[in-house]
């Protein structure tokens, strides 16, 4: 009895599981992999407005950051096709662009204008020339503070300050008693998370990854001094438990005000500003992320969540209609109707930086300059033979810059010392370069 | 076996039993209760356990955003399907192991075991390209033969064990009075495996309602299940405790429904041969 | 007592299962065999084509011999890996055993609701390995907002982060929470079905609970143990979910099974990772084998 009932009740589900993959097949729907970050969100809610003007159908996967790499990477090495739009970023975008894996967009229509894409933005994005993907937004790093805890503190800031200063404030704004951190950094491990800080902060030391014949920096004083620095910073002023801390941890607790200062990614400076979600939202001030007094180069990164099309894609012209409607300037304005003008995907746009509107935006002139301060093509004060500022374009790079963090973050929670964690930074990266055919 | 104790010691082993029992539980009734509240008071300090203005627009945001009857469809599909499936190849298997075990029996066994000890991350690039060569990515079928091939071996050791306690005495008995293979089978085993299959089944259930390895990596729409459903909100910007919880409250609240249901069942059987 | 054929009756019936199996180990073991002698990196290019190439040891890829068997050995997150994962199986394995039997003991006690009180211990079994991380972490040991900072704070301690400061220990004690009912649960039947008029004659005799524990209870209960540790073995070699979410393999949690993911997905570097899948496998079949032997003993019994 039971085993009819079992056989039954199996074969109607394979031919159900059966029917069903045959049925949902049909042209017009186009599935697009993106990441679970605000603005990705807030697209996902107007996709109606688009399938109204296209009869496009839209299916989203959206998954945390590290779920998305590791899906749309294997997808894309292995031509498997799951996807018609991939959201990556300025990293992955020249190198998948180089083995052409992905769609060139040097077809797209004229008003959509993609002269009117914000130059740094657009070189980023670029292999040789050509574009690959479309910047959705845009960011670059710089300094989020209190202006009440900073006029309390008898300071005031700088439009471009020096470490050595942001640790005068952060010592200044310090107040255990009230939970409050002189400031709160990344410093949880990961390439895109606390290994993006602190190399931008290291090119902010003077240091370096790799030196023109592609050998490992970390043995260099410059990097001793970035770590030792950041290590010192964080253990005096900044929250407890910051070696775990990245993006989120630290917006939220810049939100909740358990910080005077935050040097983080200017996306961020429209949640911090936001009176739904900051209790410190009209308290806010911005500067240009700090360096090292003497050393040219800021920390600085640059970056961009794009949206590319993998090549071998069934629904090519869909998908690139869909980009234009999702990285266009009426999709701003859409956002900007709606929701008003701060929450609006920023950085991406020549254009919107010249809107009356958006320049009262209190963010974004600095957000701005930012951007114009970083320059993926000369990222450090020595010569390096490499692309990209918080990161190094290259295939190997992002497995590598993981582990490297992970020391680092290792030292941040006092396992190790900060020494220890650059000796074996140096011998993780030389390892990795030399398997990699480098030297 | 109930025996005979003072009332001062049952009580002290209910207060005792109670305050561990839900201690174990509390994870999961706190990630229910914040599911509840809003944002702001889902982090408060310090934190509030009842008296908060109960909510359900957490359940709207999730069900806004990504559509739960899609992806718990696909769950009851994919687990129940190599659920289902699985039994059918493993009752005979472990049958003839039970009831006519070999000299062998015993190596299969633990050969059976040991291919569940390969690192799936290991074969993820074989098995991807093998799914793209015949076509599956993303197909509910495909997933419903991966994960009864990955637990497969626990089926069989399960039902196994559970054939072995059959006492022979009956079989044998049967056998004298004339009873083929197939009314043995029927009418006399079927009967007394039962309770060992229901709960072969509900574990098994379980198991591969919870795989988040292979579920995650060869869907994207069409076959994802609950375990890619969560993955939109694991850490996204912003506050996301409450929204966090609501998502993992609907994900896991079918199993602990089904299995709190059942656990009579999924108990009496779930012995390994550990009785004997 | 078994008769021809019933023997191939029993074959027949056995083969379906078997060849699956033997497929599903197969396929995958040849191919991560094939890779692990090759250079592959899919994101310098180097890929597979369909069709011939299957049958033909993927010649688009080029042998390297033991290379990457040598690479993966000599780097030096490989030992700690190993140790790291013993740690956390041996770590969970004792958590489970020693409070399953607890657990179990207590459970057997006479008591009001005990229905209940079974329903709130086995609930953690039932959550998705995910789920339970992702809840764990944020709102139990977030260094901030999580209930114990809050706990830790109300008693006027610094709050600990648990995930930098105590990241192993965090790792063991999310996967025994989710292990415990099972561990529980097999002991409880295995307790159930002592027999009550054996312990009774020992206390009649005077023998005091801890005595009659250590000889009556204990060897009662050692054929559940061994199953309760090699079920769990299984599964806890290749804890995934948990490491990932949490310390993303940081603070030295990296186990030999994320050793690998961080070599073929985050390093793109598939020869790499699959020599290390082969390493896996070996290290298994040895803990395996080690199982076995106590397995097996106790299972003829």
């Amino acid at each position: 009895m039971f085993m009819r009932t079992a056989l039954g009740a199996a074969s109607a589900l394979a031919m159900l599981a059966g029917t069903a993959a045959f049925a949902e097949s049909h042209a017009k729907t186009i599935t697009i992999a993106t990441v679970n970050n605000g603005d990705m969100i807030r697209m996902q809610g107007y996709t109606d407005t688009f399938t109204e003007q296209t009869g496009i159908n839209v299916e989203w996967v959206t998954l945390e950051e590290n779920v998305l790499r590791q899906r749309v990477t294997t997808d894309v090495t292995t031509k498997g096709g799951q996807f018609d739009i991939m959201t990556i970023g300025m990293y992955e975008t020249p190198i998948w662009g180089a083995n052409g894996w992905l769609v060139p967009l040097n077809d797209l229509s004229a008003e959509y204008d993609v002269d009117d894409i914000l130059p740094a933005m657009r070189n980023g994005l670029s292999h040789d020339g050509t574009l690959y993907a479309a910047p959705f937004y845009g960011e670059s790093s710089m300094i989020m503070y209190r202006t009440d805890l900073m006029e309390a503190a008898g300071l005031e800031m700088p439009d471009a300050p020096t470490w050595q200063f942001i640790r005068e404030a952060a010592a200044a704004m310090d107040d255990p008693e009230n939970e409050i951190n002189g400031i709160c950094l990344r410093g949880k491990a990961g390439w895109g998370e606390g290994g993006a800080f602190i190399t931008v902060t290291a090119n902010s030391f003077g240091a370096r990854w790799f030196d023109e014949d592609w050998n490992a920096q970390f043995d260099q004083p410059e990097w001793a001094e970035a770590l030792n620095f950041y290590v010192n910073l964080m253990n005096d002023y900044g929250p407890e438990g910051y070696a775990t801390n990245g993006f989120n941890e630290n917006l939220n607790l810049f939100q909740q005000g358990k910080c005077g200062m935050w040097i983080d990614a200017t996306v961020a400076a429209s949640f911090v500003t936001n009176p739904n979600d900051s209790t410190v939202a009209d308290k806010v001030g911005f500067a240009l992320a700090p360096n090292s007094e003497g050393v040219e180069k800021r920390a600085n990164w640059l970056w961009a969540w794009a949206l590319a099309i993998p090549a071998g894609t069934q629904q090519e012209a869909e998908a690139k209609q869909f980009i234009e409607w999702a990285t266009s300037k009426d999709y701003i304005e859409l956002v900007a109707a709606n929701e008003g003008w701060a929450n609006v995907p920023p950085g991406a746009r020549t254009s919107l930086y010249e809107t009356a509107e958006y320049q009262e935006v209190p963010f974004a002139k600095m957000t701005l300059d930012s951007i114009n301060a970083a320059d993926p093509n000369d990222p450090t004060v020595d010569p390096v033979p490499y692309v990209g500022i918080q990161f190094v374009a290259i295939p190997e790079f992002a497995g590598m810059a993981t582990e490297v963090s992970q020391e680092f973050s290792a030292a941040y929670a006092g396992q190790q010392s900060v020494e220890e964690a650059l000796e074996k930074a140096q011998a993780i990266t030389n390892e990795v370069m030399e398997g990699a055919g480098y030297r | 076996m109930a025996r005979a104790v003072t009332p001062q010691r049952k009580i002290a082993n209910t207060a005792i039993a109670w305050a561990i029992g839900f201690l174990i539980f509390f994870p999961i009734l706190w990630t229910i209760l914040t599911s509840f509240k809003t944002e702001a008071q889902a982090i408060a300090s310090p934190p509030i356990f009842l008296n908060f203005d109960w909510t359900l627009e957490n359940y709207a945001i999730v069900q806004e955003r990504s559509d739960y009857m899609r992806f718990l469809w696909n769950s009851v599909i994919i687990a129940g399907g190599s659920t289902v499936l699985g039994i059918i190849i493993a009752v005979p298997a472990a049958w003839s192991m039970a009831f006519v075990p070999s000299k062998r029996t015993k190596d299969i066994l633990l050969w059976m075991l040991s291919t569940k000890m390969l690192p799936a991350v290991g074969v993820l690039y074989p098995i991807y390209l093998l799914c793209i060569q015949l076509g599956v990515l993303d197909n509910r079928a495909a997933l419903v033969v991966i994960l009864m091939l990955i637990n497969l071996p626990i089926i069989v050791w399960m039902l196994y064990t559970y054939f072995r306690e059959i006492p022979v005495d009956i079989l044998e008995a049967a056998r004298m009075d004339g009873a083929s293979l197939k009314e043995e089978l029927l009418y006399i085993l079927t009967p007394m495996a039962v309770p060992g299959i229901a709960s072969t089944l509900l574990l098994n259930f379980i198991l591969a309602w919870n795989e988040a390895f292979w579920t995650l990596n060869l869907t994207a729409v069409d076959a994802a299940p609950l375990t890619a459903f969560i993955a939109s909100y694991s850490s996204p910007e912003g506050l996301f405790f409450a929204k966090l919880s609501a998502a993992s409250t609907m994900a896991i609240a079918p199993i602990l429904i089904l299995g709190w249901f059942s656990q009579k069942q999924l108990v009496r059987g779930l012995t390994f041969g550990a009785v004997k | 007592m078994a008769t021809k054929a019933s023997r191939s009756a029993a074959r027949l019936m056995m083969a379906p299962a078997v060849i699956l199996l033997l497929g599903w180990m197969l396929v995958p073991l040849t191919l991560t065999l094939i890779f692990s002698f090759k250079k592959f990196l899919p994101l310098r290019g180097d890929s597979i084509d369909s069709g011939w190439d299957w049958f033909t040891f993927f010649p688009s890829l080029e042998w390297v011999g033991f290379d990457n068997y040598a690479r993966f050995l000599s780097s030096s997150a490989f030992w700690p890996s190993v140790i790291t994962t013993l740690v956390i199986v041996g770590g969970v394995l004792l958590i489970t055993v020693v409070f399953g039997i607890l657990l179990a003991i207590l459970l057997d006690q006479p008591m009001w609701g005990q229905g209940v009180v079974r329903i709130l211990v086995i609930a953690p079994f039932f959550v998705m390995p995910t789920v339970s991380a992702l809840v764990w972490k944020n709102m139990f040991m977030d260094p901030v907002n999580g209930l114990f900072a809050h706990l830790w704070r109300f008693f006027g301690a610094e709050p600990v982060s648990w995930l930098s400061e105590a990241s192993l220990q965090s790792i063991v004690m999310i996967v025994s929470w989710q292990w415990l009912p099972f561990a529980t649960l097999i002991l409880l039947t295995a307790i159930q079905s002592l027999d009550g008029e054996q312990l009774e004659a020992a206390e009649m005799d005077g023998a005091p609970p801890l005595k009659r524990f250590w000889f009556i209870t204990l060897p009662h209960l050692s054929r559940a143990i061994t199953i309760v540790v090699l079920i769990q073995t299984i599964f806890l070699l290749s804890i995934f979910a948990e490491i990932f979410v949490t310390t993303g393999g940081a603070f030295g949690t990296r186990t030999l099974t994320y050793l690998i993911f961080q070599r073929v997905l985050e390093s793109q570097n598939v020869g790499l990772g699959s020599a290390g899948g082969v390493y896996a496998i070996i290290l298994a079949n040895i803990v395996a084998i080690f199982l076995m032997r106590i397995v097996g003993k106790n299972l003829d019994r």
